[in-house]
């Protein structure tokens, strides 16, 4: 269990984040609100927390590995790196203008801290289990942090990332599903529902552990607790999460990829900016 | 660097190409390299699979998931490792073709991408299994590496210098006995094509298995009296520019011929460079924007036109082209 004081830590932290999230938005007036709001919880969790990283060094051979599987949430990658130190956060207005380091998807080559290219959903998930794998063979105590989106896995390559892990004993592996429910043409289970993300993952052979509120830190923290302590099995956490979350004008509604008005914008900053106030 | 010694006769060599290639591989392991080579399934196929129980690390069964098996790939060479995954060349390109670009080029990583049993080479296993369109897809892949090994000297050469060379590649690969180009221990130079034979009246440009046939055709046109060069152009990509150029200035006539549909391979390749350089007659043996079929390969040459006789036929006509 966290400390009251860390819980408090990290949901500023959290607030933070999500605060310079909306500012990538409000340069460039357009971004993947729904999928990057649903995580910002974990982003503080595990830069703020969990992942033994040196933002000084980053590179780092003993480091903790993350992987963006979910690529299109990259401003809350950025938001989490520069708020940590990786770059200055006075570069976060730059998203996706010409020339940018933080691309709309993830990309290793470009921005300090981020381990691996994303982008092509089930892609990162395995790279994650080829880095699990390399570290493993290197002796190295790390573990590899990889997150996927609820959408995400109706792509055919996560289902073989499932089989693989266990298969190979990736135990430093632990992943994580943003169970937001939603995908770009509506709900998951609509579209092509995956069902039960849990059972399947325990099948193949992982330990499971179900966060019933994937926007709370000091449930995320005793999830990630959990999985450190089993050596035995890769850990998938899944995160029950809300797409938009602690965005007023995106909760609910379709946010995907979606028009952030500078108006918009600026009551969500402030309504964040109170929030954070307040804890 | 180049030190290529052409074998005396082209008889059947002894080894099979997989042997070579998986003797290759355990040698590196055996000498410290990073070397980790990968399968889907089908390391039985590439000779692989006696070694695996010796290097249990570094020789990894992915199973029958040819993505997972390159994104895979692409995580150990972030951690520095050298990763060979391979498949039959029908799945190491179009079935994990995403997987491969951005995973391994787009993020700049370093895979060796291995396809064996390419076009007709697939036989008994049929069009599903016959990749003509294996380079075409992969010459599209900015920063890729394309290189089709002609004979074990070769397979043991170019893999070598692929671990030893940072960046993605796809080798292009028979698994079976081929019939010997060159003397073991030569060595050859990534990028530059090799002149078997030189001749006046034409080029015959080939690479992987028509590089007999294009070494046979040239006997016979010997006999009618004419005179051709033939290049082994075993990097498709990046392609030889300064011997195209120069077969083109000094001989006046091209005939590419490649076991691959002729477009998107070799023969678009070598047309390409022709057309903004040097345009000449150029005659293109290769497959005709056809599927496979199944049958064996002696049946399947003939079938798809890739034989020594076509290439007779197509020199001829390039002649005459040359001519009026």
């Amino acid at each position: 269990m966290i400390t009251a004081e860390k819980e408090r830590e990290l949901r500023r932290f959290a607030a933070d984040i999500r605060i310079e999230c909306m500012k990538q938005f409000r340069a460039i007036g357009i971004g993947h609100v729904g999928g990057v709001m649903s995580i910002c919880d974990l982003m503080a969790c595990l830069y703020g927390e969990a992942m033994r990283v040196d933002p000084k060094d980053p590179h780092w051979e003993q480091r903790d590995r993350f992987i963006m599987s979910k690529g299109h949430a990259g401003p809350a990658m950025y938001a989490a790196l520069a708020l940590k130190g990786y770059f200055d956060p006075k570069e976060l207005v730059t998203l996706n203008q010409p020339g940018t380091n933080l691309p709309s998807h993830t990309d290793r080559n470009r921005t300090p801290g981020v381990d691996m290219t994303t982008g092509s959903l089930g892609q990162g998930f395995s790279s994650g289990l080829g880095i699990a794998l390399g570290c493993r063979m290197k002796k190295l105590q790390n573990d590899v942090y990889i997150l996927l989106g609820d959408g995400e896995c109706q792509e055919g390559q996560v289902w073989e990332c499932a089989m693989f892990a266990p298969a190979k004993r990736l135990t430093n592996v632990i992943a994580f599903i943003d169970n937001n429910k939603l995908q770009l043409d509506g709900s998951v289970e609509d579209v092509s529902g995956v069902h039960d993300f849990g059972g399947k993952f325990r099948e193949f052979g992982w330990q499971v552990i179900d966060v019933s509120d994937g926007n709370e830190v000091s449930q995320i923290m005793e999830a990630i607790h959990q999985a450190k302590e089993d050596r035995e099995h890769p850990s998938m956490i899944i995160l029950n999460t809300k797409k938009g979350k602690g965005c007023f004008f995106a909760e609910d509604v379709f946010n995907h990829n979606i028009p952030v008005a500078k108006e918009q914008a600026e009551q969500a900053l402030a309504e964040l900016t109170a929030y954070k106030d307040s804890l | 660097m180049e030190n290529v010694i052409l074998a005396k006769e082209n008889g059947m060599e002894e080894l099979e190409m997989r042997q070579v290639y998986a003797k290759t591989i355990t040698g590196m392991i055996d000498e410290g390299e990073p070397v980790v080579a990968l399968d889907a399934d089908l390391m039985r196929a590439i000779g692989l699979l006696p070694y695996q129980k010796d290097y249990p690390d570094n020789i990894l069964d992915c199973g029958i998931a040819e993505a997972n098996m390159m994104g895979v790939a692409a995580g150990l060479s972030l951690e520095g490792f050298v990763p060979f995954p391979h498949s039959f060349a029908v799945f190491s390109s179009r079935r994990s073709i995403d997987q491969v670009f951005m995973s391994g080029a787009y993020a700049k990583l370093n895979i060796k991408v291995v396809g064996s049993d390419p076009g007709i080479c697939a036989g008994l296993n049929g069009g599903t299994h016959q990749a003509f369109e294996d380079v075409a897809l992969m010459r599209c892949v900015p920063g890729m590496t394309i290189v089709e090994p002609t004979d074990g000297a070769m397979v043991r050469d170019l893999t070598r210098q692929a671990a030893k060379t940072y960046g993605m590649f796809y080798i292009r690969m028979n698994r079976l006995k081929v019939e010997r180009i060159y003397e073991e221990g030569s060595a050859f130079e990534i990028g530059k094509a090799v002149q078997l034979r030189d001749g006046q009246d034409a080029t015959i440009i080939a690479a992987g298995r028509e590089v007999i046939e294009a070494l046979k055709a040239a006997e016979e046109l010997r006999a009618k009296g004419i005179q051709v060069r033939v290049l082994d152009m075993f990097t498709i990509k990046p392609i030889d520019q300064e011997a195209i150029i120069r077969a083109a200035k000094e001989t006046g006539a091209v005939i590419t011929a490649e076991n691959h549909n002729i477009i998107g391979g070799l023969g678009s390749a070598v047309a390409e460079v022709l057309a903004e350089h040097c345009p000449v007659p150029l005659e293109r043996v290769g497959v005709q924007d056809e599927f496979g079929e199944v049958g064996p390969v002696s049946w399947l040459k003939e079938r798809f036109g890739l034989s020594a006789e076509y290439i007779v036929q197509k020199t001829e006509k390039a002649l005459l082209r040359k001519r009026t």
